[in-house]
């Protein structure tokens, strides 16, 4: 039997009440290491908000879903209809909708500025390559969480853009066309797979996702926050207290932080969700407002603007673009070879997948390869711990020009992004390919150009002004 | 490096030029007078116009008739004007025509009008009121077509002009022209219309009936906007109060830090 503290004599009911709860359940403990005494970093600026941010998303998603569960109705014949009911009959059921909505939207964008970040300052570098992992997990399965979710109000972009991304998954050789089945449940896309996304976009995916989210704090708080400058404030610390010196407690500091960032989020939040709802057509498509007809294809199908950038690639990817991928994989395979430095048992097998891959290419459908184009796009971000090799993990202490390669970087992917939500063209189609290349270049030539140029001195202290 | 800036900034030079210029061909949308929308006559109007012109055909079953209250009618009213024989002040607005019957007759059923402004937006061109605001105004007779009209909004409309009677008819008036750049190919442009026979409105009044349709239509779209808007103004006032003071409170805890 441990043993059992007791509260100090003449303590307040509370106090014997929170030792009680102490004494079988780490309640202070947690509170603790996780708020009052968990030191991050003071120099944080605004780009560490879109964490917090995320969560708060997060909730605002679980709470205003299980309204919407309430009254929705998962069946092919009555889905438009029910949501149609929750926008007119159910009190403030328009309101639970576009927060539902909106906050799909606000999820990416908070979530693609939050990757930034952790490009910007090398948070995913040793000792924090699993926090990243895990939130490259969190990445993935918020992508399946919205696009089973979108396919849920039944409208003709729901439908038809689900009919196109799982068809997709039939180009997949030898197993394609069964996948595509288990997936759909059917032949096409019909009640079947509207009754399967609704169990997977109400349960199973916010279950892992949840555990991810988990995962991905534990990991964090495990080996503390990166900052700004992108040094370890863990290795300066007070002689005395054991305490860094440029870290303070997350509570109150980084709370109220959060708080006030929260407030200035909820007024942009509130402002689209009262006045724009729609988002410009972006986030409520009008396409969407009419019930899903198999027999009538919509003259231009798109997915929902966050995933328009891998649409992009996607679509980008033509027999010319697999021409271009072969010589660049010919290309690299030689490089390795001549200047790689491998054994001579290495260099051969480089040089026989090379060719088993330019085998591949050419023989595949494009179809085929533009699926794994749109899914490498993803998965290379898993990579980034392993291919990032600069000396500085700060951009502030990295040369200037680095700055532009992730200027390039943004603007490339707005444009895809862009490019994505319009009908293909010729001429739309070239700066898809070109955007494509420089996106895979930024990643996969890291261990190059991160190298590269003079770097200036990291400072062992933190830089902060006080305010 | 000057060069590696310079070809950068071509690509983006190049990017943006590429941006293809893809306005959708067609007839150019007018602006929907938005004042309409908080306009408790104009809207009770477009119910009326709704109500004895389109439900003939066009069902709106996401609509419930005692919703009406929100624009300005009591039960009563409703009831006595605006009510079918056999249907409750608290039903939907549905309609006997059966799908296959009108499918037989005009080739397709007519869809259900309930989000109808919400559905027929366009980006560039306008917005799904402002489609139907130039729908309703843009009908020619056309004697090649089965119903003998025809729309300069939605070409081979399969949709007779309902409202003929209020606008009376009129032809539109083509004329070929030759393309500047291509003088082999003569183009026909829309010239104007003709009025064939009178109706019984004025333009000026026919134009504020459909703009009064049209703002119905679009409230019926989203019943609670107006609601929305003015809850929405009350949340941001007080979003912007919360604002000035987490904002202070932030700034209080961290005055400490050094």
């Amino acid at each position: 039997m441990a043993e059992l503290q007791t509260a100090p004599a003449g303590a307040s009911n509370g106090q014997k009440l929170l030792t009680w709860v102490d004494n079988r359940f780490p309640l202070s403990k947690l509170y603790n290491d996780h708020m009052a005494q968990y030191y991050a970093p003071k120099n944080f600026n605004v780009w560490y908000v879109f964490g917090s941010l995320a969560m708060f998303v997060l909730v605002n998603q679980l709470l205003t879903g299980v309204f919407l569960t309430m009254q929705y109705k998962p069946d092919a014949a009555k889905a438009f209809a029910s949501v149609e009911y929750i926008m007119r009959d159910v009190p403030w059921g328009w309101l639970v909708r576009y927060m539902h909505s909106t906050g799909a939207s606000a999820f990416f964008i908070v979530v693609y500025l939050h990757m930034f970040r952790g490009l910007l300052y090398g948070s995913y570098r040793t000792p924090r390559e699993l926090v990243w992992l895990f939130g490259c997990g969190i990445f993935l399965c918020l992508m399946a969480e919205a696009f089973m979710g979108y396919l849920l109000p039944w409208g003709q972009m729901s439908y038809w853009g689900a009919q196109v991304i799982v068809n997709l998954f039939s180009a997949v050789p030898f197993i394609g066309p069964d996948l595509a089945l288990l997936i759909r449940g059917d032949y096409v896309v019909g009640d079947a797979t509207l009754n399967r996304f609704f169990a997977f976009h109400v349960i199973a995916v916010p279950l892992v996702l949840l555990g991810l989210v988990v995962a991905h704090l534990i990991a964090l708080h495990e080996v503390g926050s990166n900052n700004p400058d992108g040094i370890e404030i863990k290795s300066t610390k007070n002689d005395k207290t054991g305490l860094p010196l440029d870290g303070i407690p997350f509570h109150p500091f980084y709370s109220v932080h959060d708080i006030f960032a929260s407030s200035v989020f909820l007024f942009i939040f509130s402002a689209v969700v009262f006045f724009a709802p729609e988002g410009g057509g972006y986030f409520l498509e009008p396409n969407n407002f009419i019930e899903a007809n198999p027999l009538k294809t919509p003259p231009h199908i798109a997915p929902v603007w966050y995933f328009t950038p891998f649409y992009s690639m996607l679509r980008a990817t033509t027999d010319l673009m697999v021409n271009v991928l072969a010589v660049v994989l010919g290309v690299s395979a030689a490089l390795a070879i001549l200047r790689g430095g491998f054994k001579s048992m290495g260099k051969i097998v480089i040089a026989v997948a090379a060719v088993a891959a330019v085998f591949l290419l050419k023989n595949l459908d494009a179809k085929f390869w533009g699926v794994v184009v749109m899914g490498a796009a993803v998965v290379v971000l898993f990579f980034v711990p392993w291919l990032d090799h600069s000396p500085a993990r700060s951009i502030r202490y990295r040369p200037t020009w680095h700055r532009y390669f992730f200027v390039v970087f943004v603007i490339f992917f707005v444009v895809l992004g862009y490019l994505g939500s319009q009908p293909p063209s010729a001429a739309g189609n070239y700066v898809s390919q070109v955007g494509t290349l420089v996106y895979f270049g930024f990643f996969l030539l890291m261990p190059w150009w991160s190298r590269m140029g003079t770097f200036k001195p990291v400072p062992s202290r933190v830089v902060f002004e006080a305010h | 490096m000057k060069k590696l800036l310079l070809s950068l900034l071509a690509a983006c030079s190049v990017t943006l030029t590429a941006l293809p210029a893809v306005a959708e061909e067609g007839y150019p949308w007018d602006k929907f007078p938005q004042s309409k929308m908080t306009d408790m006559a104009a809207l009770q109007n477009g119910a009326k116009v709704f109500v004895n012109y389109c439900l003939g055909c066009h069902s709106a079953s996401y609509m419930r008739y005692n919703r009406m209250h929100d624009i300005g009618l009591t039960d009563d009213e409703i009831k006595k004007n605006l009510l079918f024989a056999t249907d409750k002040v608290g039903d939907t607005m549905h309609i006997a025509l059966d799908p296959k019957e009108a499918k037989d007759w005009f080739g397709t059923a007519p869809p259900d009008l309930s989000v109808v402004a919400r559905s027929r937006a366009e980006p560039g061109k306008g917005s799904g009121a402002d489609y139907l605001y130039t729908l309703w105004r843009t009908f020619y007779r056309d004697e090649t077509k089965p119903t003998g009209w025809n729309n300069l909004t939605f070409p081979d409309i399969a949709m007779p002009h309902a409202l003929w009677q209020l606008q009376g008819q009129r032809r539109a008036v083509f004329v070929d022209e030759k393309n500047p750049h291509e003088p082999e190919k003569s183009e026909r442009r829309f010239a104007g219309f003709e009025q064939v026979s009178a109706g019984t409105m004025s333009e000026r009044e026919y134009n504020e009936t459909v703009g009064d349709l049209v703002a119905y239509l679009q409230w019926m779209g989203e019943p609670a906007q107006g609601k929305r808007v003015r809850i929405g103004v009350g949340v941001l006032i007080f979003l912007g109060i919360l604002i000035l003071f987490t904002w202070r409170l932030n700034a209080a805890y961290w005055k400490n830090v050094e």
